[in-house]
């Protein structure tokens, strides 16, 4: 009987725990995702070649799927498209590029990535991707060569729930009568400190959502806030890219994350363990009025809830002088880049695929509606671009004259000096560490891994 | 028969063999070689000496050296407390207890769980127990430590009291009841006669235990990731993020691969060799 019992207790456990892990493998972050292969090429096949795409976003991956199908039921070019699993790009490329058929079509994330992977670009110069350009800004340029093109920009900021913002707007001694008001980082000190101070009056839990440091969040501040600083210290220095930044903003980006770690929904020692999918959901259920992240970000908050007309976006402000003209951060740290060590056909066959995906109706109205981009080219008109409010956010800042920020981050020499600021940054605010450390992280830190990266 | 296996043994052999080659020799080499080269993907190596290594120990933050000894620290202490735990709960439970085989049973399961699931189980076990006191599993290297050794003890105590179990169940009653009727007390029957008689447990299951610990990976990286500043990065970790999070970094981290290899392999050695020497016949 107590076997039996024994037994049946472990079976029930077993069955239990192997559901469990099916369902850990099915979302597990190993194996990259087969999204497409068809199977044959097409009798009609004339050039040869064929096309094998890499995909960065896992968030378009179905899109991008379909459209493939699309491409290859009208010209008989085989397109496979295969998407890596979110965090493992890199590795994938790495051991895809390996293979006999490697991709054709990847991705870098800018003038650091190229650093990897410039073997491996070929010249897109005189192709359309580069010709249709809006702007030359959005080439990613190496001695004279255009070795990736950027094909999706996005935008961050503060996003903030403009219903609750505008109910503390009708508080009594509320420190601003529009969301709006908020033009430079003494104000955003103000109305959030407010905030704080009245959450019980307003019904939230903080004026931040929390800072979460965990691998799923940290990139808002170590990469996304520590950009503000950059940007204006390449601003007055009239550069681009340094090989040492002296951190002349950096006491700005001290205040600001002392604002966030100190107005929020929870106690800054906490934030080690929060991820992103806490803020969200802090966000979402209104618990908080602000969340750093961008427009990337808005399907997650539709999905979560939230409606067009709840949703906002603000400056990220580090009180630096001439703030008051600052707009929106908006880049993009994603290119697109045709493999050289290809063959010949399949080289020309993956030109010809990105050259249709944006000039074709199909590809624009793929890019622009189903996978929401707003993207670099003059081929997309009006009727070819992506609509939501953060993105509107953007263009209004830009109409009203205000100066986007862009991403100085895609110059940050590597991925160590952001883990290294990023753990600083958490240290801080645990109270492990103080400020000097960030500080080294950020100044002496950047010459180190310049020169790790660069100098051999 | 003998001079079937006499003509036939490459059919028996090669199989194993082959795959063995394979999957095992062939890496093994190309790993080696690699820790000597400057590469991106494995197919364009170019070699360079011993300039990895240099860069794998002179590694401006002493990562290497402290996920080193941190990694060391933790493989001893983990050995003790298991086997400790373990053989504990084997004498516990070869008594006749009421629900012996259920308890059994309990105690073995946490070791099919999968190590990133159990990291991140425990991960929001530690965070929602340390809550109230404003921490986090986290908030420094000796709070993922001991998280990483609680883990670790639940998941291979149960392990490791089966091996203990099934070595209790080798030795002759005889020598139990003998101890006794010689005046014996509990404890010195257990001294004298049943540890000398589970040495050859004791070896299996301190080298499981040892190498388990200085190869822990998946537990570390979902319970703490390294976190903070990569204080709590043991050494497998380490190689990883070397590896993978570092462009123009992957020599140096295929050359601390080879240490580690080295490192774990003398270990092992070392210790069986140690523990075998007091192994008895009964």
């Amino acid at each position: 009987m107590r076997k039996l019992l024994a037994i049946l207790i472990a079976g029930g456990l077993l069955l239990a725990l192997s559901v469990i892990f099916a369902s850990a493998e099915n979302d597990g972050a190993e194996a990259p995702v087969q999204q497409t292969a068809p199977t044959q090429p097409p009798a009609q096949e004339t050039s040869g070649g064929q096309v094998y795409y890499l995909n960065f976003k896992p968030e378009q991956a179905m899109q991008w799927d379909a459209l493939a199908k699309r491409y290859t039921a009208q010209t008989g070019v085989p397109v496979t498209v295969m998407t890596a699993a979110a965090d493992t790009y890199e590795d994938t490329l790495r051991s895809e590029m390996e293979k006999a058929q490697m991709p054709t079509l990847f991705q870098v994330n800018g003038p650091v990535g190229l650093r990897t992977w410039r073997e491996y670009c070929l010249d897109l110069s005189g192709t359309q991707l580069v010709q249709q350009l809006k702007s030359d800004e959005f080439a990613l340029r190496e001695s004279g060569q255009v070795l990736g093109v950027a094909y999706a920009i996005e935008t961050y900021g503060i996003i903030y729930r403009k219903d609750l913002l505008e109910q503390y707007c009708r508080l009594k001694d509320a420190v601003i009568a529009a969301p709006e008001d908020i033009d430079s980082f003494a104000v955003l000190r103000a109305v959030a400190e407010d905030i704080q101070k009245r959450r019980g009056e307003l019904g939230v839990q903080g004026a931040f959502t929390s800072a979460g440091m965990d691998a799923s969040s940290d990139w808002r501040f170590k990469t996304h806030m520590a950009n503000l600083p950059i940007y204006y210290e390449y601003k007055a220095g009239d550069v681009n890219v340094s090989d040492a930044i002296q951190g002349t903003y950096l006491e700005g980006m001290h205040k600001l994350w002392d604002l966030y770690i100190h107005n929020a929904t929870c106690a800054p020692t906490l934030i080690g363990a929060k991820t992103n999918e806490d803020a969200l959901a802090e966000f979402a259920l209104g618990e908080a009025v602000f969340y750093q992240n961008g427009t990337w970000a808005y399907d997650s908050l539709i999905q979560a809830g939230l409606t067009d007309e709840q949703l906002g976006m603000l400056p990220i402000f580090i009180d630096a002088p001439g703030e008051e003209e600052q707009g929106l951060c908006t880049g993009s740290e994603n290119y697109w880049c045709v493999n050289k060590k290809a063959s010949e056909a399949d080289i020309s066959a993956t030109v010809a695929f990105l050259e249709w995906c944006i000039t074709s109706d199909e590809g624009r109205k793929a890019l622009a509606h189903e996978m929401g981009f707003v993207t670099p080219f003059k081929t997309f008109d009006e009727d070819y671009t992506a609509d939501n409010p953060l993105h509107r956010a953007a263009n209004t800042y830009l109409q009203n004259g205000k100066t986007p920020v862009s991403w100085s981050f895609t110059t940050i020499p590597s991925e160590t000096w952001k883990n290294n600021v990023g753990a600083a940054l958490l240290e801080y605010a645990q109270g492990t560490g103080d400020w000097e450390t960030v500080r080294k992280a950020f100044v002496d830190g950047w010459a180190a891994e310049y020169q790790a990266a660069n100098g051999r | 028969m003998e001079r079937f296996i006499g003509k036939y043994w490459p059919v028996f052999v090669l199989p194993t063999l082959a795959s063995f080659a394979i999957g095992f020799l062939a890496p093994f080499a190309m790993g080696l070689y690699l820790s000597f080269c400057d590469f991106t993907t494995i197919s364009d190596a170019v070699f360079t000496g011993l300039d990895n290594y240099v860069r794998a120990f002179s590694d401006a933050s002493g990562a290497f050296l402290h996920s080193l000894w941190y990694t060391a620290l933790f493989a001893l202490l983990s050995t003790v407390v298991i086997n400790v735990f373990g053989l504990g709960v084997a004498l516990l439970l070869n008594r006749r207890l009421p629900g012996r085989d259920l308890y059994r049973t309990v105690l073995f399961l946490p070791n099919l769980i999968g190590g990133i699931v159990l990291g991140w189980l425990w991960q929001v076990i530690f965070n929602g127990l340390l809550n109230p006191y404003g921490v986090t599993v986290v908030t420094g290297e000796w709070y993922g430590f001991w998280g990483l050794m609680l883990i670790m003890l639940w998941q291979q105590a149960g392990y490791m009291m089966i091996i203990y179990l099934s070595g209790i169940a080798t030795i002759p009653e005889e020598l139990g009841e003998a101890a006794g009727i010689d005046g014996a007390s509990p404890w010195q029957t257990f001294w004298h006669v049943t540890l000398p008689m589970l040495r050859p447990s004791v070896t299996i299951c301190t080298f499981l235990t040892l190498t388990n610990g200085f190869k822990l990976f998946d537990q570390n990286l979902a319970l703490t990731g390294g976190m903070p500043s990569g204080r709590s990065e043991l050494l497998a970790l380490n190689i990883y993020n070397t590896f993978y999070g570092r462009a123009g970094w992957e020599g140096a981290g295929q050359a601390k691969a080879v240490v580690f290899c080295a490192i774990v392999v003398g270990i092992a050695l070392l210790q069986l060799r140690l523990t075998r020497r007091g192994e008895v016949e009964a």
